[in-house]
């Protein structure tokens, strides 16, 4: 229901002098992400949902062992200190950000390949939506909006226990003030926001893009033929060369590279954040990976140009 | 201008043949059925017109290549293929936003009129629709887009004779205008009959029939016999027969009125034949002259 009199003005316009078209590229872009997020909940109602639990486990934990926030406080080392306040909200994190790599996966899987099955790819094809702008949309979600929507859901999150800790702890005569400044916030989520579009955005992005691809060209058993020339390659390197190079790449993308070095975690190193970011930046992995995501697309939006329903 | 050119189109699949190099000419303004049996090409036909699938040979739509400038000619082109291709998890509030937002020839109001005039709510979703309520939600979407062409491929199947009849109303009063054009494709040819303007017979990837309806209904003629005047009938040179109770149901081409209704019994058994029966009889020759080529 987003400006219905811009729409309806817009299309009114329009019939009267055919020919015009008014109707930018970025709008059939906003509106495919619209698209995306209406039919595909679990974006945002997964990291919610898990959310909520993070907040509850938290309760219940700082009511059960009230004492442990007091022995924190008066642990010697300021290091050990920090971690021991710090832990749950780098948990919290963690969680937030497996729990949206998870849906990701889903998601990029399910994006090409939902709408041959149920056959509306033929009402989407009916309209003046192309192909380029339709997958680029789908992989907009993993790259863009499912790190902004974990970046928002984990600040919140973060802030509630930030909240309850310090209310819990005010209520146990603790001092607030040792609270707020062993929980770095801020720092923290500058961390978390690079970490979450460089590295579960753009360093992904050739998982995104290769899942994409088997989404648009899997018949049925999409899971499958996304995983199998991995295995494949992997073994066949380990007999012929003996060697597990592809498997340790693999892993290594997975497990973040130099941007997981990035993690907001170390909001301590301040100083250091921006050289491994700047670091990141450069990385020959990003860009070899980035162009690996680029030559994924292309033939995902050119498998679907010839793809009817199945 | 011709709103459909097509010249030797052709599309294989392998070792099928699914166009035979079909040449086809629509004017705009026109409504034409394209008719066939399954497997005769009429899908591959319209998959052609709308660029969802390469071809050899020349095709224009609306002066456009329909592989090669698909995003353009979606402007002007709006198409059903199949009933049910609505996605099942969309809003009806939610189409309507999609397609306003993305289509520049959309009039959301018209949309929503034509939606009044059903049971239709805004907040359901596709999926707690019934079969024809989607039929008709899709419609209205359709017929709210301000398109040259529309392209419907098996419209009404699956739906009851009510929902037929109302979809066929809805197209011809509220939306056809003589400047659009239709291209439609269904098994229930008889329902359309009157609907259409001109006829295309589909046959093994061929075109079999190329007419209009005028033409059809001036040039041919449908007689029931009784057997003892079945001679005489036959002299007139029919170019098809067929049994029906007892008595033999000749189709004729260009005859004299006046010398058929001589040999019949009464003056209603001399007709137009239906669009269906005359697909029947061309189909039947077409065979036959083709078994006569082989041996």
């Amino acid at each position: 229901m987003n400006n219905p009199s811009h729409v309806w003005n817009d299309s009114t316009v329009e019939s009267q002098g055919r020919g015009r078209t008014m109707i930018s590229w970025g709008q059939r872009f906003y509106w495919s992400i619209r698209r995306e997020l209406w039919e595909s909940k679990s974006i945002y109602v997964a990291p919610l949902i898990v959310a909520g639990l993070i907040v509850f486990a938290f309760l219940i934990g700082t009511f059960h062992q009230p004492g442990k926030l007091g022995v924190a406080l008066t642990l010697d080392s300021g290091i050990a200190q920090h971690t021991a306040i710090e832990q749950p909200y780098t948990l919290a994190a963690l969680l937030l950000m497996g729990t949206t790599f998870i849906v990701a996966l889903f998601y990029c899987l399910d994006a090409l390949h939902g709408e041959r099955r149920d056959r509306s790819i033929l009402f989407w094809k009916s309209l003046p939506v192309s192909d380029l702008t339709t997958v680029l949309s789908k992989f907009a979600i993993p790259l863009f909006i499912l790190p902004l929507v974990t970046f928002a859901i984990t600040m919140v999150t973060q802030w509630i226990m930030l909240l309850l800790g310090m209310a819990i702890a005010l209520g146990s005569g603790l001092s607030v003030a040792t609270w707020w400044n062993r929980v770095p916030l801020f720092q923290m989520s500058l961390g978390l926001f690079f970490h979450l579009m460089a590295g579960h955005g753009l360093y992904y992005a050739p998982i995104y893009g290769w899942l994409l691809l088997v989404s648009a060209w899997a018949r049925r058993a999409a899971v499958l033929w996304a995983a199998l020339p991995l295995v494949a390659i992997g073994v066949i390197e380990k007999i012929a060369f003996n060697s597990t190079r592809f498997a340790s790449l693999l892993g290594e993308r997975i497990g973040g590279g130099t941007a997981g070095a990035a993690f907001p975690g170390s909001g301590n190193v301040p100083m250091h954040a921006a050289h491994i970011h700047s670091a990141f930046l450069i990385s020959l992995d990003l860009w070899i990976g980035l162009a690996l995501a680029a030559i994924f697309i292309a033939a995902a939006v050119r498998l679907r140009r010839y793809q009817g329903p199945i | 201008m011709a709103c459909i050119e097509a010249r030797g189109l052709r599309k294989t699949y392998g070792a099928t043949v699914a166009l035979d190099g079909i040449d086809l000419r629509v004017e705009e303004g026109r409504i034409l059925g394209m008719i066939g049996p399954n497997g005769a090409g009429k899908t591959t036909a319209l998959n052609a017109i709308l660029g969802l699938t390469p071809y050899e040979g020349e095709l224009k739509v609306l002066g456009r290549d329909p592989w090669t400038e698909r995003d353009q000619l979606m402007l002007d082109v709006c198409f059903i293929s199949d009933v049910a291709v609505l996605p099942p998890w969309i809003r009806v509030s939610q189409v309507i936003d999609y397609v306003a937002g993305v289509h520049p020839r959309f009039d959301r109001s018209k949309a929503a009129r034509f939606l009044g005039k059903t049971t239709i709510r805004h907040s359901s979703r596709v999926r707690e629709l019934s079969k024809g309520m989607v039929a008709q939600l899709h419609l209205a979407l359709v017929m709210a887009i301000d398109a040259r062409l529309l392209v419907l491929d098996e419209p009404t199947l699956g739906l009851d004779i009510l929902y037929r009849k109302q979809f066929y109303d809805s197209l011809l009063n509220d939306y056809f205008d003589g400047n659009r054009t239709i291209v439609v494709t269904t098994h229930q040819v008889d329902e359309i009959q009157n609907v259409l303007t001109d006829v295309v017979f589909l046959y093994h990837g061929r075109i079999v029939c190329n007419s209009s309806m005028e033409e059809i209904e001036s040039r041919y003629l449908e007689a029931s016999v009784n057997p003892e005047r079945l001679t005489e009938a036959r002299a007139l040179k029919p170019i098809h027969e067929r049994q029906m109770l007892g008595r033999s149901i000749l189709l004729f081409d260009r005859v004299d009125r006046k010398q058929l209704a001589g040999v019949v019994s009464g003056p209603g058994d001399v007709r137009t034949p239906s669009i269906a029966d005359f697909f029947v009889a061309v189909v039947e020759n077409q065979d036959a002259q083709a078994q006569g080529a082989g041996r």
